[in-house]
């Protein structure tokens, strides 16, 4: 029997499955009001002391919990968003230093259009394969679903990201999401491309293919046939759910380690062909102009870089003492090996220890102890991945490439810490 | 096809990832490179799921999926390729084009296609250098960066004007193809615009373009 005399309702009493019914009318409201009632009859609201806390009203042991709902939510209490951009595209950003551990929430992944999210009807969707093939094919979401699954965890970013904070005279109050918030991480599970390329006989002169969506850029890029033989991917399912709108639903083209703009969302089709086909995103737009003249055309893989995601702007550390390092570190070409990380602006460097799983092609997150002694910091990582390459610098790019050089802006990034315990982007000098 | 070896070829990719992520989940500490799977096997598992068989389809195949006829193709195929594969007949002038470009482009690029608002269509570096990397103030154009104008036309017919995407007409593309290039000084006003203008023209960029050299290892490139 509960205090108010009426008899606790039995699960029994309704079918079993759903809450009773008393129950599942109660607004929350009403049960606070409630229990406000009976826990002032306990003691007085406000008054208890230990802790550290308030003995409120609201002591949760004192209100019966919330009902299962069948959609969950946040914590009221956590209001992680993503930063959105003017782009006449659309564009928005991961909340980097918000997050914990590699994946990122399928809500705040970031977004990169180029003319906005389609919508699109699951019954409705055909993937087109043809060009070079024995068999010109389409395939309906069931039939992609149908194939044998692959599921891999990936970082996918845009080669765009950085830009902001590669310049020698980067605005010192941006965090990382606005530096580097194209970038995100996910299961990723679909059919191996090479597994639809088999299906169809794909030819064995056939070296590029083109990819386009069915978005209102009609989003086209040519993609090399060995990719497809490596590890591409027709994904339809992100973090364990269906792919997100934003992402591409019902199905995206998934190259891991690559420029996420190749990753063509909402794919319709796909034609193979012995040359590429030089469309505006791969010539006008994702192309490097590097000295001498010239540019870089079809530079698809993401070289290593990595990002420190505390302390950052806007935090503000609040004695010295220990303050864990802690960001991740990804590379298009397979492994991170090493995170190095400096505290004296480059001059000394120490390795950070790197958090499983150590992922190809995946964020991998880092962590690194350090004992502040409350005087200006200068801090900063470099990522090392298998191939030995290291994080350059900013400078080490610009003197090989020209400062117009456009995407790929992998440098260092560095955090001054200052007296105060406040954060500040500073590169290195 | 990669021939004899196709279902090798994929064996060794998969077998690569799997031993990639075992050997990481395994030993718990990355100790560089996915080790060599050595010789692909004939039997292989997917990552997925547990013991996929081989296609039980006809031909060695799953037999998902249906054909595509070639009016299916048609409704979707529309690349155009740098040789001006894929270019529509018909064509269109220089002075249409202008029209056209008046009421549906030159809201959102400009009178002359430089002044915005989005992105700028026109505009040329004297003798053609392309400075791009040493000078970050230049803004890349049409007639200052782009290598071929098949990608005009292509772009233009898939994905402006902006606010009525895939709207125009082949004849209202040719033309304003054909007005953009005039405003690159790449066209004299009176021309004809055709699939052979579209193919033929010779864009001042086009030999700026050079395969990624970045490998990985130890030079920054
Ligand atoms: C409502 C505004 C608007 C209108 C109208 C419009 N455009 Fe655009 N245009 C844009 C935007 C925005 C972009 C950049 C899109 C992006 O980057 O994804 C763009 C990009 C382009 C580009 C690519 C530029 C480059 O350097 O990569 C071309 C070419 C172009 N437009 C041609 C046209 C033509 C031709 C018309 C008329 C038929 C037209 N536009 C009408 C807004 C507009």
């Amino acid at each position: 029997m509960r205090k108010d005399g009426k008899k606790i309702p039995d699960a029994s009493e309704g079918d079993g499955e759903a809450p009773p019914n008393e129950l599942r009318t109660v607004s929350r409201r009403a049960l606070i009001t409630g229990a406000a009632a009976t826990a002032g009859s306990v003691m007085t609201v406000g008054a208890a002391r230990g802790l550290g806390i308030e003995q409120s009203s609201l002591d949760p042991t004192r209100v019966p919990g919330e009902r299962p709902v069948e959609v969950g939510s946040r914590s009221p209490f956590e209001t992680p968003g993503k930063q959105l951009s003017g782009s006449a595209g659309g564009s928005s950003r991961t909340p980097h230093h918000e997050l914990h551990g590699i994946l990122t929430p399928a809500d705040l992944h970031f977004e990169r259009h180029h003319h906005g999210i389609p919508q699109i009807d699951p019954t409705q969707y055909r993937l087109l394969i043809h060009g070079m093939v024995d068999r010109p094919t389409l395939f309906t979401l069931d039939d992609l679903k149908r194939f044998p699954q692959v599921a891999r965890l990936h970082f996918i970013e845009c080669s765009g990201n950085g830009g902001a904070g590669s310049r020698t005279d980067a605005n010192p109050r941006m965090s990382p999401q606005a530096m580097d918030g194209l970038l995100s991480t996910s299961e990723w599970s679909g059919v191996a491309l090479a597994t639809l390329f088999e299906e169809v006989g794909a030819h064995s002169d056939a070296t590029w293919f083109l990819a386009e969506g069915s978005d209102a850029a009609v989003m086209s890029r040519s993609i090399p046939m060995e990719k497809a033989w490596d590890d591409a991917m027709i994904a339809y399912g992100q973090n364990g759910e269906a792919i997100r709108p934003e992402q591409g639903y019902p199905a995206r083209l998934f190259l891991p380690g690559w420029e996420g703009n190749t990753s063509v969302k909402w794919v319709r089709r796909l034609e193979l062909s012995d040359r590429p086909f030089m469309s505006r995103e791969e010539t006008s737009k994702y192309s490097d102009p590097i000295l001498g003249g010239k540019a870089r055309l079809f530079s698809f893989v993401m070289d290593a870089k990595s990002l420190i995601t505390y302390p950052v702007y806007p935090d503000r550390l609040t004695s010295s003492g220990f303050v864990e390092i802690s960001g991740y570190a990804w590379t298009g070409r397979g492994v991170i090996d090493r995170v190095e990380i400096s505290t004296d602006g480059g001059g000394t460097w120490a390795d950070a220890v790197l958090q499983e799983p150590v992922l190809p092609k995946c964020t991998t997150r880092f962590r690194y102890a350090w004992d502040w002694d409350g005087r200006p910091a200068h801090l900063m990582s470099r990522a090392i991945d298998e191939t030995g390459y290291i994080q350059p610098t900013l400078e080490q790019i610009t003197d090989v490439r020209g400062p117009g050089t456009r995407y790929h802006y992998n440098s260092i990034r560095g955090w001054r810490v200052n007296s105060n315990g406040s954060v500040e982007f500073q590169p290195p000098a | 096809m990669r021939s004899s070896s196709r279902y090798g070829l994929r064996a060794h990719h998969l077998a690569v990832f799997v031993s990639a992520l075992f050997s990481v989940w395994a030993c718990g500490v990355n100790e560089g490179g996915p080790e060599d799977p050595g010789e692909p096997t004939l039997s292989w598992t997917n990552p997925g799921s547990s013991a996929a068989p081989f296609p039980s389809g006809q031909g060695g195949r799953y037999g998902f999926g249906s054909p595509a006829s070639v009016t299916d193709i048609a409704v979707w195929d529309i690349d155009i390729s740098p040789n001006g594969a894929g270019l529509p007949s018909g064509g269109s002038t220089v002075t249409e084009g202008l029209k056209v470009y008046q009421k549906k482009c030159m809201a959102c690029h400009g009178p002359t296609g430089t002044e915005g608002p989005f992105d700028v269509l026109a505009g040329r570096v004297p003798g053609d250098e392309f400075q791009f990397a040493e000078d970050r103030s230049l803004r890349s154009t049409v007639g200052s960066y782009w290598p071929f104008a098949t990608t005009l036309f292509d772009y233009t017919r898939r994905a402006m004007p902006f606010d009525f995407p895939g709207s125009l007409s082949d004849e209202e593309v040719y033309g304003v193809v054909g007005a953009m290039l005039f405003l690159n000084d790449l066209l004299p006003e009176d021309a004809v615009v055709d699939s052979a203008t579209v193919a033929e023209i010779i864009m001042p960029a086009r030999d700026r373009f050079i395969p990624d050299d970045r490998t990985g290892g130890p030079i920054i490139r």
